[in-house]
């Protein structure tokens, strides 16, 4: 008697009544989320069940909602980079650094070509470590908990990575305009190339481990499949949709910080499913290993931030000690820049698609709107088609395997 | 050889040959104290710091909170990680209430503990608005560190906890003013 | 290239003459505006002309503009995507103040459902056709779309705060 926790009028009870005068049968009703151990983050889903087949799903979010668009239109452009740490914390850097090139973008700042070098650097590591967890936690979901604890590790190195660049682990608040706020530490690069020594090794054997497993095949080949045409509609982006065989990468279709002076590969696969899905993950991150090796190798010297007094700040000591920096650092502190008045779209192939700012300036401090375009927010439209049809237990498995992330998700 | 493991020291009492007296309260508290089941409610960010917490770097499981428990009814501590929006908070006040005595909350973060940053309309300004909370740990994320001391921080307050404070005035006083 | 700025500016005021104005470019981005009972039929037109072919919609915003005019209160921007010809296009249109209304697309992307319903939950603009217009990230009870400007944005139930350490009070 399941439905009787559903409001009459839901339209669950029609197809339960109508199922049970026509042979019998009872469908049952399952309430998946929020706090599902086995969704990572809170996403509810109240599922209509056929025994163990779904037949129905009606999703629920907004759980974390924390208004980051309100919030961007009240603080002044260099704040909102702590709002995009905290969208898709998994990948913080590309978000910061998508969030800089927007405002560079406005305010016609050309970067050097150092800061753009290190700036790919990062946000190719902030791939590997975005697709590492989306991956290692697939292999949790299917029952095999050794991956996860094995390739943390070398996302314990990234953060050390990112320690080393900015001082912080998870949300970096990385960057400023122009630039960097520091040049990198040797210690840094050092870190790195052990990062980009042992990391390959790990990857191999990690991907040993799966992708020619008999039950991980079994558990995701033609589980939670979408065509090409259907991703598209949906407003797929990323690896999800390269899993579906269309080769969409914003790296390459328009390419920000220098992207256009690496040489890497879009890898794509064929019928979209959780494998294709997994599969394409870790051929990106063979890939974003190459951009970064080719990047460190062709790292130009030079500045690492624009000279853009305007809106970066001074050195410190300098504002102790020098007029000129003092009044520079007033006046961005302050908010008394000046700002163009226009309209800005600036994307950049996020962990999980293509992330794009939407920055309307009225030439204050502050945003006059700020649309964030959340890939997750889009994909995870399809979800629900995506597990009609399929068990309750690959509905987890689809889950995982589309990456959705509750901050991006809800914004 | 040298033998590396670790062992809780035994509290206080009197021992003598072939026994070992002490006080009913140390020996639950002691149990109590290290085998703590966490209950993670993590919504955000410093769930995927609690992920590091777990994994191998860290190993929470050195602490007695080998066995992550996802049912509430079996789980000692409530560790809220991120932020809890208004819309969130019904469901960690029923998920609170579905978990047995004896039980801690830890708040993870800026977020759950105060807001932290997200001061807006949807979010709620800290969990201590709709649960009793027994350990703050701040950070916007807390390093796992942080975490594992925060979780240390509670074994010491349940190592101390008198086995009668739950039936106490104060106690069903303090839940009522949440009314739970 | 086939698809330049000339050819679609073309194409368009000869399909839909006075109801489109304003083209300009915005940095990388050819835009313009069009009355909102076109708009549709504009999206419409964009997806499926053969050479315009912008098939894939890449997002969705609502605005706020509260000291315009009362008939162009509020804005909703399309921006569309053609992957062949890697060509973007962003289209905007005003919506009265009052009483804000639009047609919704759900029916030529699916992606434009949540996204209709994010503006809805934001703005309160009305998309008329959408299979299921409810909120989407806030929570049903709410009474008041938040994104609208006059709407504040720090929880007014607030305790813990002191303004007078904030340096707001007078």
């Amino acid at each position: 008697m399941s439905d009787l926790l559903l409001p009459p009028e839901h339209r669950y009870a029609k197809v339960i009544e109508e199922r049970r005068n026509e042979d019998g049968s009872e469908l049952s009703v399952l309430n998946l989320g929020p706090t599902h151990p086995a969704t990572h983050g809170i996403f509810q889903n109240i599922l209509l069940m056929d025994g163990e087949r779904i037949l129905d799903a009606e999703p629920t979010i907004g759980y974390i909602h924390r208004a980051f668009e309100k919030i961007a239109e009240n603080r002044p452009f260099y704040q909102i980079n702590v709002l995009t740490d905290r969208m898709n914390y998994c990948s913080s850097p590309i978000n910061n650094m998508a969030w800089w090139m927007t405002v560079e973008k406005l305010l016609n700042i050309e970067v050097p070509k150092r800061a753009q070098y290190l700036r790919v650097i990062v946000m190719e590591l902030a791939r590997i470590a975005d697709h590492l967890i989306c991956n290692s936690i697939l292999g949790v979901d299917t029952g095999a908990y050794t991956g996860f604890l094995y390739v943390f590790q070398f996302r314990e190195k990234i953060y050390e990575i990112y320690e080393e660049i900015c001082g912080a682990r998870l949300t970096t608040n990385m960057g400023r305009i122009g630039g960097f706020e520091r040049d990198w530490s040797p210690e840094a690069f050092k870190k790195l190339e052990t990062f980009l020594h042992d990391f390959p090794i790990a990857w191999k054997e990690f991907e040993n481990l799966f992708e020619r497993n008999r039950i991980f095949i079994d558990r995701t080949v033609d589980v939670g499949p979408i065509s090409a045409e259907k991703a598209m509609q949906y407003g797929f982006t990323g690896p999800n949709l390269r899993a579906a065989g269309i080769d969409y990468d914003v790296r390459k279709a328009t390419p920000y910080s220098s992207y256009e002076d690496f040489d890497f590969d879009v890898p794509v696969g064929k019928s979209g499913d959780t494998y294709d899905r997994f599969c394409v993950r870790n051929a990106e991150v063979w890939e974003s290993l190459k951009i970064i090796r080719q990047a460190l190798d062709k790292l130009p010297e030079g500045a690492y931030h624009a000279d853009v007094p305007d809106y970066y700040l001074p050195p410190k000591e300098d504002v102790y000690h020098n007029m000129e920096s003092l009044i520079y650092h007033f006046k961005i502190v302050m908010g008394e820049v000046p700002v163009p008045v226009d309209e800005i779209y600036h994307a950049v192939e996020g962990g999980n698609g293509e992330l794009g700012f939407y920055l309307i300036s009225d030439g204050s401090r502050t945003p006059y709107r700020l649309k964030m375009r959340r890939p997750c927010y889009i994909y995870y439209q399809a979800y629900t088609e995506m597990i009609k049809g399929g068990m309750l237990s690959d509905a987890i498995v689809i889950l995982s395997s589309l990456n959705v992330i509750a901050g991006e998700l809800d914004a | 050889m040298e033998n590396k493991t670790n062992m809780v020291a035994p509290p206080e009492g009197v021992s003598g040959e072939g026994f070992f007296a002490t006080k009913l309260n140390d020996v639950v508290g002691l149990a109590r104290a290290n085998s703590l089941w966490p209950l993670p409610f993590a919504t955000s960010c410093c769930g995927i710091e609690f992920m590091a917490t777990m994994a191998s770097h860290y190993d929470l499981a050195r602490f007695g909170s080998e066995r992550v428990s996802f049912s509430p009814r079996q789980a000692d501590m409530l560790m809220v990680m991120g932020t809890i929006s208004k819309k969130m908070a019904p469901i960690l006040r029923q998920v609170y209430e579905q978990m047995s005595e004896p039980r801690w909350v830890i708040a993870v973060g800026a977020c759950a503990s105060s807001g932290g940053v997200f001061d807006t309309y949807s979010v709620l300004q800290g969990i201590d608005k709709v649960i009793p909370v027994d350990v703050y740990v701040p950070g916007c994320p807390p390093r796992p560190e942080q975490i594992v001391d925060g979780v240390m921080q509670l074994q010491e307050l349940v190592k101390n906890e008198s086995v009668r404070r739950r039936n106490s005035p104060e106690y069903k006083e303090l839940l009522a003013s949440y009314n739970l | 290239m086939a698809l330049d700025t000339v050819n679609i500016q073309n194409k368009i005021t000869e399909t839909f003459g006075n109801s489109t104005s304003n083209f300009r470019m915005q940095r990388d981005i050819f835009c313009f505006d069009v009355d909102s009972d076109k708009a549709y039929n504009l999206v419409k037109f964009l997806k499926e002309d053969a050479d315009l072919n912008f098939h894939f919609l890449t997002d969705l915003a609502g605005i706020h503009y509260p000291d315009n005019e009362k008939s162009q209160q509020f804005a909703v921007t399309y921006q569309l995507h053609n992957w062949i010809e890697n060509t973007r296009i962003r289209v905007k249109t005003f919506l009265d103040g009052e009483n804000p209304e639009l047609k919704s697309i759900v029916d030529l992307f699916q992606c434009a459902n949540w996204m209709e319903r994010e503006a809805w939950d934001f703005y309160g603009i009305q998309f008329d056709g959408h299979p299921q217009l409810k909120r989407i990230l806030n929570m049903d009870e709410m009474v008041s779309h938040p994104m609208r400007k006059e709407f504040p944005m720090e929880d007014s139930g607030r305790t813990d705060k002191d303004d007078r350490f904030f340096g707001r009070t007078s």
